[in-house]
């Protein structure tokens, strides 16, 4: 165990720094979420990373990428938050997809489609979840049906984050007729401006347009854009699953910074003698940095040659919940302005705070609920029967 | 940087644990009780002979001069086995404390063989542990440490709901010939030891806490109603989920600040609060939770878990309340510097730092 960074790390981190000084945009970019502009914004960000080279440092040279270890990414997404920078609007891309690309695509695959997912110019959604197959993936109907050198894909994908305004999506099918469960399914990339692709945005409990129902109605996307082998999706789709439950898509950095400008806020705006709060407060920071050490030491473990392993489904339910009583906090902090809305008029940006608490509400639902969490802890860590 | 335990950290607490499941299972405790005696005298040679005492005593005054890391990973074990003899308490705490403060002492010979224990009476803890089986008792007066012989202090038992906690009010009367660090020399070294103590009850904590899960979950595969094991019911399953959610949180935040104790400062000592807390309160919902899952057998004397559950109780109070550590963190968090970059920096530079390459 030796907890200091060593001077490569200590190096890395002020070349990160010194970028991000020079190139965050002053002003934070609409939402890429409420509106085609806000999109675009981040699309551009996107760009400037890519040029920059900072797009997806732990991605190899050849696809943009610096190669870097998980450690050098976390020391990255520490001062990515710090900075504040832009969301990442192609984090389905670059967390979900590209890892997947780089270890099951072929490489005409990874040729094609990591260097455009690299530099922004194709933003990606994923279409997994059906009406009738949500925390129960495997009850998958949309099919994907062989027509010699293409696939004909058929039925309504929904809660597609990013699908409003995206360019691609990657989804989960029914390839083989008849076929039951995790059986059967393929994972097939598709334009979601090919003929026969509707997208109907779906406005969220805050208005805003962050996901999508996908209507496909016989779109033909030629047989090369299956990712991997027929029949194989659903292990290909845990794969990724394990990505995004664990380190890559809530990076400890987020909560850290949250948490310190919630202590801020609470110096600031909160009452002395308001022991309740301030106990939360602390509670926040706590949490944020229980977390931030938990990836540090999967990272380490990784590192050290061994597999990510079903605690990636305690990480979620940890950040998810953290998330949650964080922005309360802030919002019992700030008292009846609680309730308003961002100003962008205003100098006091209060309203981040009701956003981010309206968005953690989220973050127990998506990406495998946490009841789906629990039941994967207690029968693949603790044993329990099915 | 590296969060890995090294192999042989991996090895010692592979022993301890394995020293423990044959000396220390739940029927060597009930045949303690049944014995009246304080403590299992064979067990306590096996852990002598393992080793374990001169741990965290540094090698030039002939102990191992291992870290509070490794240390803690022997707390983990006791606390996995509700070890009724005093290992933490006088290797982990005592002993590192007279040798930083006598190094010169006739009894720290003895005391480093395991031949005599020595209790602390820390003003911390309102009550002295074992201290009917001591040797000596290490006692704070005015700030100054004292080393008083057993015989010379009237004690009266005070018993716990925890039946291997053996409590005692402690009558004694300081003198010059008792006092062996002035309260100046003593700070440092009774700082450290609420340092210990709070790291090595978080240890005893986690894993008692794993140690809680465990039983219930082997008695959740094994109970069977409405025709199906009990474990195979969501109900169930989510419960021991969230509390395997918290003791997956609270390792890490453990190991960290034992790795960090050496900083001695603000950041090390939040650090070690942290740990405290939420080892605690892991191995408080733990138990609670495993008597839920065992129904109304674990409400029973019967089933062990009750032991675990007054252990839990115990440790959450000793070195420090959770108000007094909460307090600790709240400092340093109000306080700050906070931030992602703020996580493993000490408030001093580190001496050797950058020599890791």
């Amino acid at each position: 165990m030796n907890l200091t960074y060593t001077p490569e790390q200590n190096a890395f981190r002020a070349e990160v720094r010194a970028w991000l000084a020079a190139h965050v945009p002053a002003r934070p970019l609409p939402s890429f979420d409420a509106t085609r502009e806000g999109f675009e914004a981040h699309r551009a960000w996107e760009r400037t990373l890519a040029e920059g080279r900072w797009g997806m440092v732990t991605w190899p040279q050849e696809y943009g990428g610096r190669g870097v270890d998980l450690l050098q990414w976390l020391i990255f997404e520490e001062e990515y938050y710090r900075a504040g920078a832009p969301g990442r609007v192609n984090q389905n891309g670059i967390f979900l997809l590209g890892p997947t690309l780089m270890e099951f695509g072929t490489p005409e695959q990874k040729a094609r489609f990591l260097p455009a997912m690299a530099n922004g110019d194709e933003i990606w959604a994923q279409a997994w979840s059906e009406p009738q197959a949500g925390s129960d993936l495997a009850g998958v109907r949309a099919t994907a049906t062989r027509d010699g050198d293409h696939y004909v894909l058929n039925g309504l994908k929904t809660w597609s984050s990013r699908a409003a305004f995206a360019d691609w999506a990657f989804g989960l099918f029914r390839s083989e007729a008849g076929s039951q469960r995790h059986q059967g399914l393929t994972l097939v990339l598709f334009p979601l401006n090919a003929p026969g692709v509707t997208v109907k945005p779906i406005a969220r409990i805050d208005g805003k347009v962050g996901f999508a129902e996908i209507f496909l109605d016989n779109v033909r996307v030629p047989a090369d854009q299956r990712l991997g082998d027929e029949g194989q999706g659903w292990h290909i789709c845990m794969v990724t699953a394990g990505f995004e439950r664990g380190l890559m898509l809530r990076s400890p950095a987020r909560y850290q910074v949250a948490a310190a400008r919630l202590a801020a806020l609470y110096r600031r705006e909160g009452d002395p003698d308001d022991a309740v709060t301030r106990a939360a407060v602390a509670q926040a920071w706590m949490d944020a940095e229980a977390y931030a050490l938990s990836i540090y030491a999967t990272a380490s473990r990784i590192l050290a040659g061994q597999p990510i392993g079903p605690e990636t489904s305690t990480n979620k339910i940890f950040w998810s919940e953290l998330d949650v009583t964080l922005n309360r906090t802030a919002l019992s902090i700030l008292g009846a302005r609680a309730e308003l809305l961002p100003d962008p008029a205003a100098p006091d940006p209060t309203g981040d705070w009701l956003d981010d608490y309206i968005f953690s509400l989220a973050g127990p639902i998506y990406a495998g609920s946490n009841e789906i969490q629990r039941n994967i802890i207690a029968e693949r860590m603790l044993g329990l029967p099915r | 940087m590296d969060f890995t335990l090294t192999d042989e950290q991996k090895m010692l607490a592979d022993v301890v644990a394995k020293l423990l499941d044959d000396h220390c299972p739940p029927a060597a405790l009930r045949q303690l009780m049944t014995d009246g005696a304080p403590r299992d005298a064979d067990r306590w040679g096996a852990i002598v002979e393992t080793g374990l005492v001169p741990v965290l005593v540094p090698a030039e005054q002939d102990g191992l001069g291992l870290g509070e890391l490794d240390f803690a990973l022997i707390a983990q074990a006791c606390g996995r086995a509700a070890l009724p003899e005093p290992l933490v308490d006088h290797a982990g705490i005592a002993l590192p404390l007279l040798a930083a403060c006598a190094p010169a002492h006739p009894l720290l010979a003895e005391a480093l063989s395991g031949a005599a224990t020595l209790a602390i009476g820390h003003p911390l803890n309102p009550l002295v542990a074992d201290a009917d089986t001591a040797a000596a008792l290490l006692l704070v007066h005015e700030g100054d440490l004292h080393l008083v012989p057993r015989d010379q202090v009237t004690l009266t038992r005070r018993p716990s709901i925890d039946p291997f906690r053996r409590l005692f009010d402690v009558a004694w009367k300081p003198s010059g010939t008792t006092r062996i660090a002035s309260a100046a020399t003593a700070a440092g070294p009774l700082a450290d030891a609420i340092d210990r103590g709070a790291l090595f009850a978080a240890a005893q904590c986690l894993g008692l806490a794993q140690c809680c899960v465990d039983l219930a979950v082997a008695y959740a595969k094994d109970r069977t109603q409405f025709g199906k094991p009990i474990g195979s019911y969501q109900a169930i399953k989510h419960h021991l989920a969230s509390v395997q959610v918290k003791i997956e949180f609270a390792r890490p935040v453990l190991h960290a600040a034992a790795t960090r104790f050496p900083d001695r400062d603000t950041r090390s000592r939040a650090a070690i609060s942290h740990a405290k807390l939420v080892a605690a309160e892991a191995a408080d919902l733990a138990a609670r939770t495993a008597i839920q899952v065992h129904g109304a057998m674990g409400y029973s004397w019967e089933v062990d878990i009750h032991f675990f559950l007054k252990r839990a109780l115990a440790l959450t109070y000793v070195w420090g309340t959770p108000a007094f550590h909460q307090a600790r963190v709240e400092r340093r968090v109000l306080a700050g510097p906070l931030g992602p970059d703020q996580t493993f920096l000490p408030d001093h530079p580190r001496q050797n730092e950058g020599q890791h390459a």
